[in-house]
Formats: structure tokens, sequence, C-alpha cells
């Protein structure tokens, strides 16, 4: 196991984050932020605070999105059904430069999927894609980020894994190797 | 989380985790619902046979809205102008739409048991849309996700299902699913419509309607199932109508509002009047609503099944 980020790195890589997405998009008023559930909400959550933080605003256009019906994976042999997480987008994304946000991209299938259920709920001006680690060498799909917290170069037998204050009672990211 | 089960056949044998399983997915569904387009891709890959051996306007509607809306192919038969009536029987039925490579069956039968029946000889999951008098899995299901709606939890909830319970599989399927959910079910009817021995249910018994209503937070009214009351059991419907159907000076006398369902198609005038069902503590559109999200639910959560065996 190897420490990617410690709860230090990880707060400066955060606020990087933020600072790039307010240094491209200012002021908000046509970017909405929509994390992707289960794991990038945590993520988003934290970026969409910092970047209320930085700009002032007490309004921003953050939702929450659900991918399991747009999965590619569906009725894989001896898979369990997923059963879905809420879907929270209260707010007309026709239009709209949205930013995207996960923890990991791995393979791009997620994103790809989260792509096809954004474009169920209108037309985006554009989207973009925010992510903590791009694990850059075991992608399977032509999909690339935006803004990167960290890239790692890691083999398909390995595993990464973010931990959250919210939910793990510590800020880190690791490199598991399995076997 | 996949269900404990292969088919739905009926509420008896699913586990609270199931019914639970199926709210949340509900919930999803019913968002997806909300949207301009109310339609996700999960199922292009699967072919559902409604099959309907008996007549249907809301469930068959229902049924069909949920499997386009999930994407899946659907192919639609109905008893009348099929070879069943040149005697072919259920199975071979069955097997000749399955042999056209359909992966899932909803089934309505006039005979109590079918569905169990049906499974027992082939491979496709199958979902039970009512047999006989015997269940009605989804509309229990959508009743209490529609109780869940309104009210919240069920646990410790007053529920009174109102009617004819002998002839009813809404009634049975009710019965098991709020118990399981952990609401408190009491049934009311003439004594002639109440079968023997329901108590052993779990379920409270009423004669008094008036009484019932002022018990319950809930009421589901059933209709009079003429169709399936092979004697008489009670004189007419103008007497039925002024005992123990229920109107707006009834409710008002309660001095307190009562939730009212019904599981359609409904006999205005008999069991329930105009001024109650299309009054503001009315949730039987509601309930409509839901059934199509409770229906795609159930329906994508058996459909990863047949692979599996």
């Amino acid at each position: 196991m190897k420490t990617l980020l410690d709860t230090k790195q990880l707060e400066i890589t955060l606020q990087r984050l933020a600072h790039q997405l307010v240094e491209n998009h200012l002021k908000f008023n046509d970017t909405v932020i929509i994390g992707i559930q289960p794991r990038g909400v945590w993520l988003s959550d934290r970026i969409s605070g910092m970047v209320k933080a930085i700009t002032g605003q007490k309004e921003l256009l953050y939702g929450k999105l659900d991918i399991t019906f747009y999965r590619d994976d569906v009725h894989k042999q001896g898979q369990e059904m997923n059963t879905p997480t809420e879907t929270n987008i209260n707010f007309s994304i026709e239009n709209k430069n949205v930013v995207l946000i996960d923890d990991v991209l791995h393979t791009g299938r997620t994103i790809r999927s989260a792509m096809d259920a954004l474009i169920d709920y209108g037309r985006p001006r554009s989207v973009e894609l925010m992510v903590l680690i791009d694990r850059r060498l075991t992608r399977e799909l032509p999909i690339q980020p935006d803004y990167v917290g960290q890239t790692v170069d890691s083999s398909t037998t390995q595993k990464v894994k973010v931990y959250w204050k919210e939910k793990d009672k510590k800020d880190e990211v690791v490199l598991i190797d399995q076997k | 989380m996949s269900l404990s089960v292969k088919h739905l056949l009926g509420i008896k044998e699913l586990q609270k985790e199931d019914i639970q399983t199926i709210f949340k997915t509900a919930d999803n569904f019913k968002q997806v619902l909300q949207r301009q387009i109310k339609k996700v891709p999960v199922l292009r890959d699967t072919t559902v046979a409604n099959i309907f051996f008996e007549n249907s306007t809301r469930t068959r509607i229902s049924f069909e809205l949920a499997e386009k809306r999930l994407s899946a192919d659907v192919v639609n038969f109905s008893a009348s102008g099929s070879s069943v009536s040149k005697g072919e029987t259920l199975i071979d039925t069955v097997n000749n739409i399955l042999a056209m490579k359909v992966d899932m069956v909803v089934m309505r039968h006039s005979a109590s048991g079918a569905p169990w029946f049906l499974a027992n000889h082939i491979d496709a999951s199958i979902i039970n849309a009512g047999d006989g008098i015997n269940e009605h899995p989804t509309q229990a299901l959508l009743d209490a996700y529609s109780i869940r709606e309104k009210h919240g939890n069920l646990k410790g909830k007053r529920i009174a299902i109102i009617g004819d319970i002998m002839h009813s599989r809404v009634a049975l399927s009710n019965i098991y699913c709020l118990g399981k959910l952990g609401a408190e079910v009491m049934v009311a009817g003439p004594p002639t419509l109440i079968p023997k021995n329901i108590e052993k249910l779990g379920v409270k018994v009423e004669y008094d309607v008036k009484k019932a209503l002022q018990w319950a937070e809930v009421a589901n009214v059933l209709r009079i199932q003429l169709e399936r009351q092979h004697k008489p059991l009670f004189s007419t419907l103008r007497e039925y109508a002024l005992y123990y159907g229920i109107n707006k000076s009834m409710l008002e006398g309660l001095k307190k509002e009562v939730t009212i369902m019904h599981p359609g198609p409904i006999n205005r005038g008999v069991e329930i009047n105009s001024d109650v069902a299309d009054s503001k503590q009315s949730i039987i559109l509601d309930q409509v609503e839901n059934g199509v999200a409770i229906r795609m639910a159930v329906i994508y959560l058996l459909s990863g099944k047949k692979e599996m065996e």
C-alpha cells in the first residue's frame, strides 16, 4: 500500500482544483457542478463548498447524478443488480457549462455513462470533467479529464482508494496492490 | 443489491428487505418519470411479454409504460382473439412466446395460483399481475409506496381495507405487504364478504365501516367484484352503498382526515361516492402514477435473474 495524498496534500490539491475551476468560470453564472454518485459526491461537496468560499457566492447550482441505469454492464454475467442512489438536479442544465466531478478516473466507463445520463436532463453548452485521481494507463474509452488532482501510473491489478473525513474519519488517498 | 426471489409471484414470498429495495429503486424511477425524457436505456437487451388472460386497463398500461420507459421491447398478448380459444394450454402458449426470445413474462390469470404453476415449468422470470382471488403483488407494493409517500414510515400506521375482501387479490397482497412493513391492518365490510378466520393473518375485523374509518389513518376502499360472486352475498348494490359505501358526510362526521385510496376501477356511488373519490384527501391518482415507478423497479430488479440461473 502506498499513500498518494495525505491529509495535508489532499487539502492543498482540493484548494488548487477549486481555484482552477474559479479561474476558468469566474462568476459561475452559467456554470453548474454535478457530482457523480456515489463516491464522486464527497469530492463535489468539498469543491462546491470551496468555490462558494472563494467567490463569496451564496448560491451555486450543484447537483448529484446517479448513473445506475446508464451503465454498460447491467446484465454482465454473475453480477448483482445495482440499487440506485439519489439523483438530485433541481435546475435546468440547458445551455449551461457543466462540470462533472468524480473521485477516480480509471477505465472511463463511468464517465461515458454519466454523459449519457446528463444529456437526458437537457443539452448543456459544454461538459468538463474534474477528477481527484487520473489513472491514465488503464483507460478503455477515449475520455480525458480537464482538471486533475494527481496523475497516477497504475495497473488494473491495483486499486485506488479515497478516504473522506465525513465518512471514513480521515482524508487520504492510497494505492493498494491486489493479488 | 438484488431481490431474494427470481419471480414476483406474491408478496407472501418477499422479505421485508426486498420491499425496501423495490421502494428505494422506485424513488429513483419516480424522479426519472418527472423529467422531460422519461426513459432510461437500462433494459435495451430485454424483451418482456405481457400475457393477460383477464381484462385490465390500469395494470396493463402501467406495465407496458414501465417496460417502455426502461427501453425493453414489449409484446402484448390477450386471451381473447388468441389460440387459447382453439384449446392451447397455458404452458404451450407461454413456451411458444418464450421461443421467440422473450426474457420475462408479466401474467394476469383468472385462476388463483396460475403464476406459481407456470414458474415450475418455464425458465423466464414471471411477474404476477393478478391471479384470481389470490395475489396482486405490484398493486400492494404501489399502495404501500403511496402511503409511505404521504405518511412516511409504515411502521405502526393504521390502515383499513374496506369492501369485498373475499374476492379481492388486492386485499390479500396488501395484508401481507403492510404486515411485513409493520403497519396495523383492519379489514371491514359486510360479514358475507369477509373470509372466515382472516384474523389468523394478523388483521383486525370490523363490520361497521364508520368504526373502521374512525380507527384508521388510511382507508383502502375496494371494488365489489360482481364478476367473481357466483351467489348473492348482499341484496342490492343500493343497499350496499347505503350501509358500506363511503361518502363525504360520513368522513366529515369523523372530525379527522383519513387518506382515501382505491385500486380502481371505481364503481362510483357504490363502494365510494364521487365527492370522496375526487376530494383532496384521496390519493387515488397518485397510486396510479406511482404504479409505473414501482413496476419499473420490479422489472429492473428481476431482469438480472435470467443469466444467474
